[in-house]
């Protein structure tokens, strides 16, 4: 069981695992992604009172739900690494932090167009909106903070402090922005009910809702394996990959690290 | 065999650290003094920017103090252990016996007292100046006083891990804004509820459930943040 | 499907423009999450293949060069044998 530990740690391993991973999980994300955006944007039944620019949904909501959990892998992957002081866990954190800012940014963008043809806005400071540009600005500061370092390890580690204080306060933030929407305006429609959707609706967007999981796996796993080479440039596995050789499978003997 | 770090006086330490701290800011005014001074022209700007109606001041009154104490926090927090990170204090400070939990509140503590409090003493002024009615003002010093002291507590976590940086500057700012927003929230809330009339307890309540939190964990966030600095540097 | 024709499915309504704007700048985004770190991913191995190629012709001349200096060595001893000394 520990072995499984030890393996997870060595570069060449994750390189190795993520590839023959990502050949079955790259499709099947492309897969779900393209039919769960016929299927909501031509197939779903409009919203009686929004129309057709509800379809927005399909992008918005899953974009807004794993920005928010990526939020947290960050988090925990940089707990680990304080914790156990992995460097696979430094390198899963760094990673997380500009696909989870994509993901926020989509979620913002989509939530800004949404507001237009459904109230006549381009900006609204609804509770949802506002929080998730306070997470932007998060995922801003995790990014900005490890390339001020220069010293990659420290970066590592104060990111991974930052996304834990983060992580104590989201909660916190989230509740006041929501108790602060609720208090300057009384009559609020949210922009999904969720509650009251109909299957038929429901039923591509969580598809969606999915498939974006599986796509921040999936540019997860690609960004770690980027970095992996570049931190390991120097080192024999590297070396042989650039040469044309394939990863090997021995990485007990073998100097991972340099 | 008894742990000489367990031995190590702590109270004395705290309260020497303290003292140096005073000391310090009481040499060089200017860093108490510009947070101070930041709030006054900030304040004065406001008007000039959105109307002298008293009525609209009134009603931007709480939001605005509260915004511009936080300004003033932020600027405060920026330098708050790069003098002793620069001549070595700090690392010393790693060194020593006593644990760096303690220490790193004694800091905060004393930053507090030389930034926060003269913030919630002197925001009564502004008040005055932003046409705030005076039963808000009782509000407006306990939500400061709470208040400021979660915004140390807070800054400092951004102090503690910028400190080893160049050119900190925007950053700091940067990664502390969002943190500061739910005190911000509850603070100007309190404040626009006593200028209606309203019991601002809750929000108030609120606030000093923020600081026991920030007081608890806090220290562990600017240790971690402090050590990786020294490290780092 | 939901729409009559392809033209109702563009124009939804009026609502359309903002739609399928969203549609494609979250393919656009769903592309390059994808696509950008493979590609940096080649760029890298790429250059790293130069720095080898770079590396091992430097090694290369390197080597020719001290070959050649130990002929030219050994030719000198030889010829400094001859004499005796």
């Amino acid at each position: 069981m520990w072995s499984f530990f030890h393996k997870l740690g060595s570069p060449p391993w994750m390189y190795r695992i993520s590839g023959s991973i990502l050949t079955w999980l790259l499709p099947l994300t492309l897969l779900m992604l393209v039919s769960g955006s016929i299927w909501g944007l031509l197939y779903a039944p409009a919203d009686f009172r929004q129309g057709n620019s509800f379809r927005i949904i399909y992008f918005h909501v899953p974009a807004s739900v794993v920005a928010l959990a990526g939020y947290y892998v960050m988090a925990s992957a940089g707990a680990v690494s304080l914790i156990w002081k992995m460097k696979m866990a430094e390198v899963a954190m760094k990673c997380c932090a500009p696909v989870g800012a994509a993901f926020t940014f989509l979620g913002l963008l989509s939530g800004a167009v949404w507001g237009k043809p459904t109230w006549g806005t381009w900006w609204v400071w609804d509770a949802r909106i506002t929080s998730m540009l306070i997470l932007f600005f998060l995922y801003l500061g995790v990014i900005a903070l490890y390339q001020a370092f220069e010293n990659k390890t420290a970066a590592a580690k104060a990111c991974a402090v930052l996304s834990l204080v983060g992580t104590v306060n989201i909660p916190i933030i989230y509740k006041s922005v929501d108790w602060w929407y609720s208090l300057h305006q009384p009559a609020t429609i949210k922009f999904t009910e969720e509650s009251t959707m109909d299957s038929a609706m429901l039923q591509p967007l969580l598809l969606m809702i999915v498939a974006f999981y599986c796509l921040f796996a999936c540019s997860l796993l690609l960004n770690m394996r980027g970095e992996l080479l570049r931190q390991g440039a120097r080192t024999n596995w590297v070396r042989e990959l650039v040469s044309g050789g394939k990863v090997e499978k021995s990485t007990r003997g073998e100097p991972d690290v340099l | 065999m008894s742990d000489p770090r367990a031995q190590a006086p702590l109270l004395p330490f705290l309260s020497a650290s303290l003292r140096r701290q005073v000391l310090l800011a009481y040499r060089r005014p200017v860093d108490t003094v510009n947070p101070l001074l930041f709030f006054l022209l900030v304040v004065t700007l406001f008007p000039l920017g959105i109307g002298p109606d008293p009525a609209q001041l009134q009603k931007f009154a709480p939001g605005i103090l509260w915004i511009v104490a936080l300004l003033a926090s932020l600027m405060a927090a920026e330098g708050m252990f790069r003098s002793d990170y620069d001549d070595g204090s700090l690392e010393q400070l790693l060194l020593s016996p006593q644990p760096l939990y303690l220490s790193s509140l004694g800091y905060v503590f004393a930053h507090w007292l030389l930034t926060g409090l003269p913030l919630t003493l002197v925001a009564p002024l502004f008040a005055v100046m932003l046409q705030l009615p005076a039963p808000a003002i009782p509000t407006l010093l306990v939500s400061m006083a709470l208040g400021t002291a979660v915004l140390s507590l807070i800054g400092s976590i951004g102090a503690a891990l910028t400190v080893s940086l160049k050119r900190g500057g925007m950053l700091i700012s940067l990664i502390i804004m969002p943190f500061y927003i739910p005190v911000l929230i509850f603070g100007s809330s309190a404040v626009r509820y006593a200028t209606l009339g309203n019991d601002p307890l809750p929000q108030l309540l609120l606030i000093a459930g923020m600081l026991s939190l920030s007081i608890a964990l806090a220290p562990f966030a600017i240790a971690a943040g402090l050590r990786l600095s020294v490290d780092a540097g | 499907m939901y729409f009559d024709s392809v033209g109702a499915a563009l124009a939804m309504d009026g609502h359309g423009v903002y739609v399928w704007f969203i549609v494609i700048v979250s393919w656009a985004l769903i592309g390059s999450l994808l696509v950008l770190p493979i590609l940096s991913g080649r760029r890298f191995l790429l250059q790293q293949q130069g720095l080898l190629r770079r590396e091992q012709r430097a090694a290369d001349t390197a080597a020719q060069r001290e070959q050649s200096q130990q002929q030219q060595q050994q030719s000198g001893q030889e010829e400094g044998h001859a004499p005796g000394s």
